[in-house]
């Protein structure tokens, strides 16, 4: 078993295809697969669906990809940061599906848990609940939502070891590891690879069997809101 | 004089009891955490973080370590982290006491509206959905009237909804009203308002 390949190009090589659905890791411009996605623009795969919370900023992240035009359609929560994003879907270039930031992350972790559907309260009785089914649970209304199955997961993690363990750092983890599930084929970058027996398993955030693919790089991780406070006078 | 944004804030930190995990919004909210005194108060941030601790000093700035408004923080003692599917779990499940939040609207039936106004950039509901589905108890701070000096009490909201009957609790510039049967109900003044100035203020049924 060998997971590790030396470039992003090299471990998306033969899994990319026009059309597909991709679910990406990451929140706002914390813990993305930034490497993979560069990977995919040189590629340039087109029509893409991407599943993901945030769409990245202009030239960064996802951004990237929607300023190439290789996205057809994004399932998010929040695209509050790109002026190409919104350009684009207000000419009618991109489709957009809004989910509740949580029913995303449930999608993503059901579809790689082989769960097809689930009820739940969250978003009953506004525009989100419009066309999905309904049932009552003791009394309290809920509506169905569908699990994602990915054709292919990018991710970021801080370390992996070479059978594909995963740990992540912080926040960065967020939507990184539902998204390396509900995939059919996962592909993770990492900061380090280290080999197996240097990870201490009761530590392992993600286990291998999830990820069939990675690679190690260095990220830029950029900051999106720099935000810092002034040193307390003693 | 109607209380300005920290007295706002400090009014809704007397909301939360020692021990509660809490979720502040962006805005006003925020700046609850500054009000909480001696009250042991856990802040959660939904992109997977409880304990979530003041901005970091210039130089310590940490990329994997940001809140939910995407802005750099810094951690607790009393820190953990977890993925997204785990932090609203959390949530939908009921498992966080309250969460702060701003709104556009409210209705006297608790109808909460804070994520789009039609016709302009829609940038999404982000976990404000979620939030208001599934905490213990929803607070909405707001200021009491819009920029044209309308209510954002309201009988019906005009806008779309974040969530259906969700709002327990209102605290704006006037005052501090409760969602009751039949409407809204005056539990405060804000000091030198007086209860017939809060009622001529708000649309909303005043039971």
């Amino acid at each position: 078993m060998n997971k590790t390949y030396d470039t992003a190009a090299e471990a998306l090589d033969g899994v990319l295809t026009d059309g597909m659905l991709i679910a990406a890791g990451g929140f706002g411009l914390c813990g993305i697969p930034e490497l993979l996605i560069s990977a995919i623009r040189n590629a340039g795969t087109r029509d893409l669906t991407i599943a993901s919370n945030n769409a990245g900023v202009d030239g960064f992240g996802l951004g990237m990809l929607l300023e190439s035009r290789q996205v057809r359609k994004m399932i998010s929560s929040y695209v509050g940061e790109n002026a190409e994003f919104m350009r684009q879907y207000l000419s009618g270039e991109l489709e957009l599906e809004f989910n509740p930031q949580g029913t995303l992350a449930e999608r993503m972790r059901a579809g790689g848990c082989g769960i097809p559907g689930f009820y739940t309260r969250t978003g009953v009785g506004t525009v989100i609940a419009e066309g999905k089914e309904n049932k009552l649970f003791d009394g309290e209304e809920y509506i169905l939502e569908r699990g994602i199955v990915a054709d292919l997961s990018i991710v970021k993690a801080w370390k992996a070891d070479d059978t594909g363990n995963l740990i992540f750092r912080k926040t960065a983890r967020n939507f990184n590891p539902p998204a390396a599930m509900c995939g059919r084929i996962c592909i993770a970058e990492v900061e380090e690879i280290v080999p197996r027996g240097t990870l201490d398993p009761d530590h392992v955030h993600l286990p291998g069997i999830y990820v069939h693919r990675l690679v190690q790089g260095t990220h830029e991780k950029r900051i999106e809101q720099r935000t810092t406070r002034k040193m307390e006078k003693v | 004089m109607p209380w300005d944004r920290n007295r706002m804030a400090a009014r809704a930190a007397e909301e939360l009891e020692d021990g509660m995990y809490v979720n502040l919004g962006i805005g006003i909210p925020t700046l609850v955490a500054n009000y909480t005194g001696d009250k042991d108060i856990t802040l959660q941030s939904e992109n997977g973080m409880l304990g979530m601790g003041p901005f970091p000093l210039e130089g310590h700035e940490d990329a994997d370590l940001i809140n939910a408004g995407k802005q750099t923080i810094t951690e607790l003692a009393r820190t953990s982290y977890f993925d997204s599917a785990s932090s609203f779990g959390m949530i939908r499940g009921g498992k966080i006491a309250a969460a702060i939040l701003g709104a556009m609207e409210v209705a006297e039936n608790g109808d909460l509206a804070n994520w789009m106004i039609p016709g302009k950039l829609v940038k999404g509901m982000g976990g404000a959905m979620d939030l208001v589905a599934g905490v213990g108890r929803v607070i909405v701070v707001m200021d009491h009237t819009n920029k044209h000096g309308e209510s954002k009490l309201l009988k019906q909201c005009t806008l779309p909804l974040t969530g259906k009957a969700v709002v327990n609790r209102i605290i704006t510039n006037l005052g501090v009203l409760d969602v009751v049967e039949g409407g809204l109900k005056i539990i405060d003044c804000a000091d030198g308002v007086s209860e017939e100035e809060l009622r001529t203020a708000t649309k909303a049924t005043i039971v």
